[in-house]
């Protein structure tokens, strides 16, 4: 029944602390065509994301989350997040979207620096947090008008 | 204190080990942990006297009927309600606070009326009552609370100026401890001629609870944050108020008799319990109550005092950290931040070490905006808890310290 315990280590690998601490791309974007809110009620996580296109290609990507309300995952996450679709074409970046997710469910390590969340699969209570940002994201870029809400998202 | 080393052997889960690290269980405002006894009294009963409640004309029928009323006069007895007809079993606070609202409330509230809670109220002490003020038509008055976490006294006074109709409160705060000064608050709102509503979620396994005394007119408990099941509560009120209220839910148990297009109620408190009850949940509640009534509510309450001052002060020579509520009149509830670490990330940490505390905002949105904070960490006691979980606490927290880097 029960598994080794999880490394604490795993779960805030060093990238993630440090992207927690100076977040990136933490800002808001006055003309982003695309935004969207994403709420994680079970801790309180809000994230507001500001998308710019320029054709179908994300020229531009801002997050900023209220005083207070995200913890270190879900704000390490939303920053890597926007470092890595930064001048992705959309599609690419519903693919991430997906790699990113699916490495969560118990699948394959996502590309690049993303992989450094494979530990939260560990955590399943953090899963959440870390899925807040993307999906925010998606919500974005379907020109989605309601808040997303991870107690709504499917694939919790 | 309780004689902690006599009392943990009673509950079986606390044996359970945690990523290799005994329990330490902090999370108790959230829900206790039973005790063998309380267990084997739900065993108990399925093994030699379940049947349907006050309809059977059967011996056995008969001895679950006496095991469900039983369990009333000890609910009656341990908050000293005027009557046990004056206690109507319901799944727990929630329920109870929503059937005040759903039959006091749509009966006396009208149009223009006011209705006054706290800031400090749990979202089950608020949201029903926006329910019924936005029906209604009526006015929903929240009271602020002052910056060491206390009800305002002043605004209190001045919500009253309204005459409102009815006047909710918690005795003790979820998210803070504060012990609220519940006589007063009562009589206050008696003067300005308001029926009162008392939110006992957190007192009723923490204090001696005294409802005469207190004199409000209806009190919620709920029995899982006292030793007892899940689904088990009890909303305590005023024998002459139940009689003029209305039903709640329609249906078997709560009838007198039952015409083609109408019908007549049956005696309180069964006027409010249709449905075949959960006698399970009332049973265990009854269990509990007389393991607690043997500790001795008033130790109890010393000894989560003695815990909470003791966690409070350990915690704040921890540079960085920030404890909420108020300096004295706290029941053992000690709600926290640590720098920047998300309350989220610290119940993660301490969780590796065994420590199972809650981080969130308890149910308590609006408190949390005017604390400033989106989230705290809490820390809770009961009578299992001793020195040694603050001890594996404190190491926690401080762990979580290191990890995140917090300047000292
Ligand atoms: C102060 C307070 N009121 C009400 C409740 C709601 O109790 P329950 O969920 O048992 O109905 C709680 C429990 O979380 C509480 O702490």
């Amino acid at each position: 029944m029960s598994s080794p315990p999880p490394d604490l280590s795993e779960l805030y690998q060093q990238v993630i602390l440090d992207h927690n601490r100076n977040p990136r791309n933490f800002k808001r974007i006055e003309s982003a065509k695309c935004k969207a809110e994403g709420n994680n009620p079970l801790c309180g996580d809000r994230i507001q994301l500001y998308v710019q296109l320029d054709d179908d290609t994300i020229s531009d990507v801002g997050f900023q989350m209220p005083q207070g309300s995200g913890c270190a995952i879900s704000k390490a996450s939303a920053s890597l997040m926007t470092e890595a679709v930064k001048g992705k074409r959309i599609g690419d970046a519903e693919e991430m979207f997906e790699a990113f997710r699916t490495m969560l469910a118990g699948g394959a390590n996502a590309p690049g620096k993303l992989a450094a969340f494979s530990g939260v699969r560990a955590f399943p209570s953090r899963i959440k947090c870390a899925n807040l940002a993307w999906h925010a994201l998606h919500a974005a870029l379907q020109g989605s008008a309601a808040p997303v809400t991870t107690e709504s998202a499917r694939d919790f | 204190m309780l004689d902690t080393a006599r009392i943990r052997p009673d509950f079986p889960l606390l044996a359970r080990q945690e990523n290799g690290q005994r329990l330490v269980y902090l999370d108790n405002a959230a829900t206790s942990q039973k005790p063998r006894k309380v267990i084997e009294a739900i065993v108990h009963y399925y093994t030699f006297h379940n049947a349907n409640v006050h309809r059977g004309a059967y011996a056995l029928a008969v001895e679950a009927t006496d095991a469900y009323e039983a369990a009333r006069t000890a609910v009656a007895r341990f908050v000293n309600a005027w009557a046990r007809e004056g206690v109507v079993f319901t799944r727990g606070t929630t329920e109870s606070i929503n059937l005040v609202a759903a039959s006091w409330g749509r009966t006396n509230v009208r149009r223009g009326d006011t209705v006054v809670v706290t800031a400090m109220d749990h979202h089950s002490n608020i949201v029903p009552w926006q329910i019924l003020c936005q029906e209604k038509g009526a006015t929903l008055r929240m009271v602020e609370i002052t910056g060491d976490g206390r009800i305002d006294l002043a605004d209190f006074g001045r919500a009253l100026e309204a005459k409102p109709k009815l006047v909710a409160f918690p005795y003790v705060s979820n998210s803070l401890g504060t012990v609220n000064p519940a006589a007063q608050l009562i009589k206050l709102a008696h003067s300005a001629g308001a029926v009162t509503v008392v939110d006992g979620a957190q007192s009723s396994p923490h204090l001696q609870v005294d409802v005469q005394e207190l004199d409000c007119d209806f009190y919620a408990l709920s029995g899982h944050k006292m030793l007892a099941p899940m689904g088990s509560g009890a909303l305590i009120a005023k024998p002459a108020l139940l009689e003029a209220m209305p039903p709640y839910h329609g249906g078997g148990e709560m009838i007198e008799r039952v015409w083609d297009d109408r019908s007549s109620w049956n005696k309180i408190p069964h006027k409010f319990e249709g449905g075949t009850p959960n006698v399970e949940a009332a049973v265990g509640l009854g269990a509990a109550i007389a393991y607690l009534e043997q500790l001795g509510m008033e130790r109890v309450a010393a000894h989560e005092q003695e815990l909470a001052r003791i966690a409070v002060d350990r915690l704040s020579q921890i540079d960085g950290v920030t404890v909420y509520g108020p300096p004295d009149h706290r029941a053992g509830v000690v709600p926290f931040t640590y720098g920047d670490i998300h309350p989220h990330d610290l119940a993660t940490i301490l969780d590796k070490d065994g420590v199972c505390i809650r981080a969130g905002h308890h149910c308590t949105q609006p408190l949390m905006r005017r604390l400033g904070v989106a989230a705290t960490a809490r820390a809770s006691f009961y009578i299992y808890n001793d020195v040694d979980d603050i001890d594996a606490l404190v190491t926690a927290v401080r762990k979580a310290g290191e990890l995140f880097g917090v300047p000292a």
